[in-house]
């Protein structure tokens, strides 16, 4: 299997503090990575590192074996933010077309992706209104559209579920396996929601900028003896501590 | 190409934001009007008291427009109490001119008037009285000498409309484009749109030269608007080539421009951009000439010398008053365009902030 991200021995901090400390992981592709952890355990620091906004104070990340950061990844790179950073004053159409052309489609191209993105998050017949008026749900559906515009090989999504209904967070979960099966994308998401989290291939428990524990969800069951996610959470917490 | 695509979105942005757009072309010309109307309407007018002054030169000053009251004994207390805007005294042969000078628009014509009328007065009767002999050589400024004038408040340096409003004119554009340009790439720092900008192939130079771009040609329409609305409408009397102004403010824009969107790396909100007025745009009209660069302090003058404000009222005044050429503000210009320049490198810099590469 080839390793889409590798993460080697990485550190980060702000000023005197230390955000992130060891960080070794690795991603393979086709798989849904997920890191889960606290608020402000360093989960989107270490998603800003791989999409290359930052760079790593020591060590080294690879992505599509390329060093981060370098510019011609952003173009392989699908990254959602975890906030909405869309334009409310444009239509989604608008906000749609905007970033197909940042990621320089042609205008045939730009056409098929923006109707393709837009029927896989279900905006399909509100793309002529302005997203000042979509909802929550609507706004979070649009950004994940965004971050598939230009065909990425590698999604980059930073709590994508966040503020949504149980039954549409479903249908976007639905959608990232169904991306990951059919179109072999590799995905890595952050989350705090631990059943999201069981729906992961590999997941990353993070905690206090470490990288605490990794594996299948399965598997760190199985190495803690306990039933699910949450308490292996709690466990290797205290043993860590 | 993705310089373009962001310029088209600054477009739709701006367009939709019928507001902004009206602070933009609007507000300025309303302004302007305003201060127009307040400097130009149609004065009372002017009193004057006189005590111990000639019938004929009485009589002049009434063919002047002049209100003239006779007094046997008058002080500068009679001028504030009887509110009169100047009092005109004989004594021994001599006049003494006292204005009070709380409104120059009215003390400075008041002045003008008084002195052509007594000097005209002074010769005719010296004319008359020299008749058949020869007449003596009499120089006409020696007669205008003879009027000693004093001030009540302020002084002879007060400025007009005519001098201020090219300061005005190009303060406008450096105050509304600093504004619109600052609070707009703002917005896309805070709604977070900056920083997913910067994860796609954008290089950061081209955000840059987008955001001047687009708002450049706001800020450009906005001039254009501004200078012919008061050449036309306000009949404003522009003594240099028009298309000099426009050049000018034209680069004030660009600095305005470039300085609006660097200092908003600098505010978390609008409300802290629009802090930046007081401290940033506020003390830069000081430094226009509308206070006289001369009477102040030595250090003080340094400072206006770091204003981009100084240079840019500077070649307009020159252009527009004074009616010189390109060759007379070709140094304001390029330090003009030095700020500008400067203030784009260092805003390809802070962007460094968001994404390193």
């Amino acid at each position: 299997m080839n390793a889409v991200i590798r993460v080697e021995q990485v550190k980060k901090s702000y000023g005197k503090r230390i955000v992130l400390q060891d960080v070794q992981m690795m991603v393979e592709e086709g798989k849904i990575y997920g890191f889960i952890g606290p608020s402000g355990a360093g989960k989107t620091t270490l998603i800003k590192l791989i999409v290359g906004m930052d760079e790593p104070d020591q060590g080294e990340i690879m992505v599509l074996d390329k060093r981060v950061p370098n510019m011609s990844l952003f173009q392989r790179i699908g990254y959602m933010a975890q906030s909405d950073a869309l334009y409310t004053e444009l239509t989604g159409e608008e906000n749609l077309r905007f970033f197909a052309s940042l990621y320089s489609l042609g205008r045939e191209e730009q056409k098929r992706r923006i109707a393709y993105a837009s029927e896989l998050v279900n905006l399909q017949d509100d793309l002529k209104k302005r997203v000042a008026v979509y909802s929550g749900g609507m706004k979070r559906r649009l950004s994940l559209a965004i971050a598939l515009i230009q065909n990425p090989e590698l999604l980059v999504l930073d709590e994508p579920t966040v503020g949504i209904d149980p039954e549409l967070r479903a249908s976007i979960w639905g959608e990232l396996a169904r991306l990951k099966k059919e179109e072999g994308k590799t995905i890595v998401v952050t989350t705090h929601v631990m059943d999201e989290a069981e729906r992961c291939d590999v997941v990353g428990l993070i905690r206090g900028g470490r990288l605490i524990a990794t594996g299948s969800p399965v598997q760190l069951k199985d190495d803690y003896q306990v039933n699910s996610l949450e308490e292996v959470f709690l466990k290797v917490g205290r043993e860590s501590r | 190409m993705r310089t373009i695509a962001v310029i088209r979105r600054i477009f739709q942005e701006m367009l939709r934001d019928k507001r902004t757009l009206a602070l933009l072309f609007v507000a300025p010309l309303l302004i302007l009007s305003l201060m127009y109307l307040l400097f130009n309407s149609d004065a009372p007018l002017p009193r004057l008291g006189v005590v111990n002054v000639d019938d004929t030169v009485v009589d002049k000053l009434e063919g002047e427009d002049i209100v003239v009251i006779r007094y046997a004994q008058a002080t500068e207390t009679t001028i504030v109490e009887e509110d009169l805007d100047g009092l005109l005294v004989v004594e021994d042969g001599t006049y003494t001119l006292t204005l009070k000078n709380d409104e120059p628009t009215i003390a400075k014509p008041l002045q003008a008037k008084i002195t052509q009328t007594v000097s005209s007065e002074a010769m005719s009767s010296l004319i008359r009285n020299n008749l058949g002999e020869q007449a003596p050589l009499f120089d006409l400024s020696d007669m205008q000498l003879g009027i000693s004038t004093s001030y009540v408040y302020g002084d002879s340096e007060t400025v007009f409309f005519d001098v201020l409003m090219p300061i005005l004119i190009g303060f406008f554009v450096f105050f509304f484009v600093f504004l619109i340009s600052g609070v707009g790439l703002l917005k896309e720092r805070t709604s977070g749109t900056l920083e997913r900008l910067l994860t796609t192939p954008i290089k950061r130079g081209e955000i840059v030269v987008a955001y001047l771009t687009g708002f450049g040609i706001f800020a450009i329409i906005q001039t254009l608007i501004v200078v012919f609305f008061a050449i036309s409408v306000l009949d404003l009397n522009v003594e240099g080539a028009i298309w000099h102004v426009v050049l000018i403010n034209v680069i004030v824009a660009l600095v305005a421009l470039s300085l609006g969107i660097l200092l908003s790396s600098f505010a978390a909100s609008e409300f802290q951009m629009v802090q930046f007025i007081p401290v940033i745009v506020i003390p830069q009209i000081f430094f226009t000439g509308i206070i006289p660069l001369d009477s102040m302090a030595e250090w003080l003058q340094a400072i206006a010398k770091v204003m981009p404000m100084y240079y840019a009222a500077d070649a307009l005044k020159k252009v527009m008053y004074q009616g010189l050429g390109l060759g007379d503000i070709k140094w304001d210009l390029v330090v003009l365009l030095s700020f500008a320049a400067i203030f784009i490198v260092l805003n390809v810099h802070a962007l460094k902030k968001y994404r390193k590469l």
